[in-house]
Parts: C-alpha cells; sequence; structure tokens
C-alpha cells in the first residue's frame, strides 16, 4: 500500500484533475480496457490504468472507490472525463509510458505483489 | 417498505451512463448497508443501467429496501431479448462495434448480474424486458 503523492511522485505521474486527495492509498492495481471486466474484478483501492478516456471510466472508477485512473502514453483525455473526474472526486493521472512499464514500476513499489 | 425510489434510463444516454447506479450506491452507504454487499449491487446495477443504455428504447430503474431485501427492477419498453438463454452466457454480446471500442459489450454483462445477486429473474417480449435483482441481508 502507497500513498498516493508518493505512488504519483515515483511513477512520474502528472495529475490531470485538480483534486488533492493525499489521504488516498493505492492498494493495487488493474490494467483493462473492457468496462464490464473491470467492473467485475476491480477492487477499492485500485489504480486503474487504461487507454479508455471517455466518461463511463469515472463511472466504473468511483463504484469501485478506486484509488485513481493512469491514462498511459500521454493519450489525451477529454476536458468533459476531466470535469466529471473533478465532480465525483476520481483523481486522474497521465504518463507518458507505456501500460506495462508503469505495471513494472508499481511491481517495484510492492503495490499489488504478495 | 423502508426505502423505494425510481430512476430513469435512457436509450443511448452514455454521458449519464453509471449515475443510476452511483445515486444507488450512495443511498446505501448513507444507510450503512455492509460494504461488500454495496459493492455486489453497484456491479449488478451498473451492467443492467448500461444493458438498458445500449440494447434497450430506454426505461425506468427503481430500488426498494425493506427488512431483508434490496430489489433492483429494471423495466424497459423494448425491444426484448429473442434468446435469453444465449444473453446470459459469458462472453455472447449483440453490441454494435461503436460501442465494442468504448470498452462495452464484452458479453458479461447479464453474467455479472447473476453472479453478483441473490436471485435474478428476467422476463422479455417485444414490448420491453423487465430484470429483477434481489440482494438479501
Amino acid at each position: 500500500m502507497v500513498q498516493i503523492d508518493k505512488f504519483a511522485g515515483e511513477l512520474g505521474l502528472k495529475q490531470l484533475t485538480t483534486i488533492e486527495k493525499l489521504d488516498t492509498d493505492v492498494k493495487d492495481g488493474c490494467v483493462c480496457d473492457l468496462l464490464s471486466w473491470v467492473m467485475a474484478r476491480g477492487e477499492e483501492g485500485m489504480a486503474w490504468i487504461t487507454v479508455q478516456t471517455h466518461l463511463n471510466v469515472i463511472a466504473v472508477a468511483c463504484l469501485h472507490d478506486f484509488a485513481c485512473v493512469i491514462i498511459p502514453e500521454s493519450i489525451e483525455v477529454p476536458q468533459a472525463t476531466l470535469d466529471k473526474a473533478n465532480e465525483e472526486g476520481m483523481m486522474v493521472f497521465s504518463s507518458d509510458k507505456t501500460a506495462y512499464r508503469l505495471c513494472c514500476e508499481m511491481c517495484k513499489l510492492g503495490i499489488g505483489v504478495g | 417498505m423502508l426505502y423505494a425510489r425510481e430512476y430513469d434510463v435512457k436509450k443511448d444516454d452514455f454521458a449519464a451512463a453509471g449515475e443510476v447506479s452511483a445515486r444507488i450506491k450512495r443511498k446505501l452507504k448513507q444507510i450503512g448497508i455492509d460494504a461488500s454487499l454495496i459493492r455486489k449491487i453497484a456491479i449488478a446495477s451498473y451492467e443492467a443501467e448500461i444493458n438498458m443504455i445500449i440494447h434497450s428504447y430506454g426505461g425506468v430503474m427503481s430500488i426498494e429496501l425493506d427488512e431483508d431485501n434490496i430489489i433492483i427492477k429494471c423495466v424497459d419498453t423494448g425491444p426484448g431479448i429473442p434468446d435469453i438463454e444465449l444473453a446470459m452466457k459469458e462472453g455472447y454480446s449483440t453490441a454494435p462495434q461503436s460501442i465494442r471500442e468504448m470498452g462495452f459489450g464484452a458479453g458479461m454483462g447479464l453474467a455479472n448480474i447473476n453472479k453478483n445477486s441473490d436471485n435474478m429473474e428476467i422476463t422479455s417480449s417485444p414490448e420491453g424486458t423487465t430484470i429483477t435483482m434481489k440482494f438479501s441481508f
């Protein structure tokens, strides 16, 4: 389990939302672009890496109380999605790294290991 | 009846998709329902809501809460599910390509509802489909 500010710092993530939720802990990770799959298997506190950037990503993340959403490879996120995320209190981060690389770095932080 | 509420769900309204489920989740949290039960209800109600938006002409989702159960009912106005048994199979989907590109249409919706509810009933005709999900305390 890693606190969100340390997590974002270690992975070099850029926050696209304007929320400060420093009490959030990242407990596990999830990388998947099928929303039903994530809906079926998601757990509270996960950092979710996805290339999907539409509004429903925020809905799924909120329903599961995920720690955050990470959009890899600097994929552009529509403003409507970020507005929704700000409104719902879901942090969205961007990274120029691939989903695979982000997973490797999350593993090194001990997230979802053991 | 301790609590009852109805919500409209509109066809193709992807911008609002998940809002009914989010409201239901918030209400259950306020009431103090156990977190693991809320999680099951959130998954099932989200899948049902998305199904209504993608596949139906729209309808009404309702929640009823009594001393023993939470019942979520989705009543749409058509066009119906031609083969319910097939639709229940994990991986089977009739969602168009545009919907699949959004990450929906994995064919897990009804299967997820069935797995997460204690009891699920579907009736369907071209005039509409009714899905009733029951969750027991």
